[in-house]
C-alpha cells in the first residue's frame, strides 16, 4: 500500500519514492531534477533529491530511512515527466527500507486526501 | 517576496476573470495576482514567442502628470511639464516627439535607481502639458509622491491604476488588435495614443516587458471585463500568469526592479547607458550625475551581465564564482529558460570578467556549476520599429 509525507512525497510498499500528483499540480511545470547517488544511505526526513519549477526550487525528503538501490535517470533528460506521470514513469528514486515499522507513522491514502483537500 | 495576509492583499479590477480561468492567485506587490493558469508557465511562455499572450498588469502605475496652467502653446506646455519631471530622472523628456514613449530611470542623489519607468508625450495638440507616467507596482506608492511632490504649485499627478492595464503580446498581437482597435495597430514601436472603443477610450502603447510586439491598453473599470473578453474571444489569444511574465522578460534581458536594478546600482552599471539622454549627459543635471558620468568614463565596479548555466538553475543570490573558486557577483535573476530549454541568469560582475565568452560558476546549494558570460537579451527581440501599413 503506497503511503505518503506531509511533504507530499509518496512511498510505495516496494519503496519507490516520488511526489504527488497534488504536488507536481502546485510546483507547476519542472525543469530539472537533483537525484541522489544510488548507494546513498538516507535517515528518514534527509534531504534526498531537489525539483525545480520554473519558479523555485523545492527539496524532496526521504520518507523512510533507506539506501538508495535506484535513480530514475529519465528525469535528467525529461524533468517533465513527474508532471505529466507523477505516480509511475516520474518516480524519483527507490530505496531499500532499513525499517519497514517507519511505514506505519505515514499517511495512507484517505489521511492523505484530507491533507489536501 | 514576503507572503502577505490575503486579507491585506488588493484585487484587480479582473480578479473574478482570473479565478475563473483557474489562474492559481498569489501575492505580488501587495495585490492578488495570477502566476499561471491550469496550461502552466512553459505553455504560456511559448503561446507568448509564437501567437499572442494577454497579461494584467492592473497592479502597476499608470498616471498622467498635467499641468495646473497651460499657456495653449503646445511646445512652450510640454517643455514646462517635461522640466517637473527632468530633475528626478536621467531620459530627455522635452526632447519627445508627440506620442513617443521613452525608458527612463528614477534616480536617488547616489546614482542609485528608486524606479525604472515610462514617460510619454500626448500625441495630440490638445494635449500639450500632460504626460502619461507608468511605474513599477512595487514603487508606485513612493514614486508618485515624489512626482508630485516635485510638481507642487506646478502640475498635477492623476493616479490612473483604479482601472485595468493589459499586456497583449507576441507576434500575432497586432493583427488581434487590428480587429479590436484598427488605429492603434497603426502605432510604431514606443509610441502611444487614445482610441475610442465602444463608449470609452483607451490609452493605447505599443510596448511591453517580453521581447515581442505587443501592446499596454489602460482601461477604465467600467470597461475592463468586457475588453478582456473581447480579445481572449480571439483563438490568437490566451491569459498569461506573472510567472511567464517574468520568464519572458528574463529570456528579453530586461531588469525587474527590486532585483536588477535598486537603490545601489546605478543605470550604468546596470548596462542602461541608453537611459541617460546625450543632453542630460552634456547638462550633467540629474540626481548621481557625478558617480554616474564617471561610470560612463570607465570607473565601474561590477557590470550587469547575462549567463548560461549548466545543470540546476543559479537563483538570484546565487554566488558567481571565476573560473579559480573566488567569489566575484551574485545572481540577481536566474530560472529557466522555456524557449532555450536550459538555465540562465542575470547577475553583477567585475568589469574585467564580464566579457562574453568568460568562464564563470554559480554556487547552487554549495556546488560550482559551470557559467558562461553570454550577451543579452538572450533571445532576440522582435520589437516592431515601424508602424506597417
Amino acid at each position: 500500500m503506497t503511503k505518503f509525507t506531509k511533504d507530499h512525497e509518496y512511498v510505495t510498499v516496494d519503496g519507490t519514492v516520488g511526489i504527488t500528483p497534488y504536488a507536481q499540480e502546485q510546483l507547476g511545470d519542472i525543469v530539472f531534477v537533483e537525484l541522489p547517488k544510488v548507494g546513498q544511505k538516507l535517515k528518514q526526513g534527509d534531504e534526498a533529491a531537489v525539483v525545480e519549477s520554473v519558479k523555485a526550487a523545492s527539496e524532496i525528503y526521504a520518507p523512510v530511512s533507506g539506501t538508495v538501490t535506484a535513480v530514475n535517470d529519465a528525469l535528467s533528460g525529461d524533468p517533465g515527466l513527474i508532471n505529466s506521470s507523477p505516480e509511475v514513469d516520474g518516480w524519483i528514486f527507490k530505496l531499500a527500507l532499513d525499517d519497514a515499522s517507519e511505514l506505519d507513522g505515514l499517511m495512507d491514502a484517505d489521511a492523505y486526501a484530507k491533507l489536501t483537500a | 517576496m514576503a507572503d502577505q495576509a490575503a486579507e491585506d492583499l488588493k484585487n484587480v479590477v479582473l480578479n473574478d476573470k482570473h479565478v475563473a480561468l483557474g489562474g492559481r492567485m498569489v501575492p505580488f506587490s501587495g495585490y492578488s495576482l495570477p502566476v499561471q493558469y491550469p496550461t502552466g508557465i512553459i505553455a504560456e511562455h511559448k503561446w507568448t514567442r509564437e501567437h499572442a499572450g494577454l497579461f494584467d498588469v492592473s497592479h502597476m502605475g499608470p498616471s498622467f502628470l498635467v499641468l495646473d496652467a497651460r499657456s495653449g502653446d503646445g511646445e512652450a506646455d510640454h517643455t514646462a511639464v517635461a522640466d517637473i519631471v527632468e530633475p528626478l530622472i536621467s531620459g530627455d523628456i522635452r526632447g519627445l516627439k508627440p506620442g513617443q514613449i521613452r525608458y527612463t530611470l528614477l534616480l536617488n542623489d547616489e546614482g542609485g535607481t528608486h524606479d525604472d519607468l515610462m514617460i510619454a508625450r500626448p500625441p495630440g495638440e490638445g494635449w500639450g502639458g500632460a504626460l502619461y507616467i507608468v511605474v513599477n507596482a512595487g514603487t508606485k506608492e513612493a514614486d508618485f509622491q515624489r512626482i508630485a511632490a516635485a510638481a507642487l504649485g506646478k502640475g498635477t499627478l492623476n493616479r490612473s491604476d483604479h482601472g485595468a492595464l493589459l499586456a497583449l503580446q507576441g507576434p500575432e498581437a497586432a493583427a488581434v488588435l487590428d480587429a479590436v482597435v484598427p488605429a492603434a495597430a497603426e502605432l510604431g514601436f514606443m509610441q502611444y495614443g487614445s482610441f475610442d472603443w465602444r463608449d470609452t477610450k483607451l490609452v493605447i502603447s505599443r510596448s511591453g516587458y517580453t521581447g515581442e510586439d505587443g501592446f499596454e491598453i489602460l482601461v477604465d473599470p467600467e470597461h475592463a471585463a468586457a475588453l478582456w473578453d473581447t480579445l481572449l474571444a480571439d483563438a490568437r489569444v490566451k491569459p498569461i500568469g506573472l510567472g511567464a511574465r517574468d520568464s519572458l522578460r528574463l529570456e528579453a534581458g530586461l531588469p525587474l526592479y527590486g532585483h536588477d536594478l535598486d537603490e545601489t546600482i546605478s543605470p550604468v552599471e546596470a548596462g542602461l547607458n541608453f537611459a541617460i539622454s546625450k543632453r542630460r549627459r552634456e547638462a550633467a543635471d540629474f540626481p548621481g550625475a557625478q558617480r554616474i558620468l564617471a561610470e560612463l568614463g570607465g570607473a565601474l565596479k561590477r557590470v550587469r551581465v547575462g549567463l548560461f548555466v549548466e545543470g540546476a538553475p543559479a537563483r538570484e543570490g546565487a554566488a558567481i564564482l571565476d573560473e579559480h573558486g573566488a567569489e566575484i557577483g551574485t545572481v540577481t535573476s536566474g530560472g529557466f529558460a522555456p524557449s532555450l530549454n536550459r538555465a540562465i541568469a542575470i547577475g553583477f560582475v567585475p568589469p574585467d570578467h564580464a566579457a562574453p565568452g568568460t568562464r564563470l560558476q554559480v554556487l547552487v546549494r554549495g556546488r560550482a556549476q559551470p557559467a558562461e558570460v553570454v550577451t543579452t537579451p538572450f533571445v532576440p527581440h522582435r520589437y516592431v520599429r515601424k508602424a506597417s501599413k
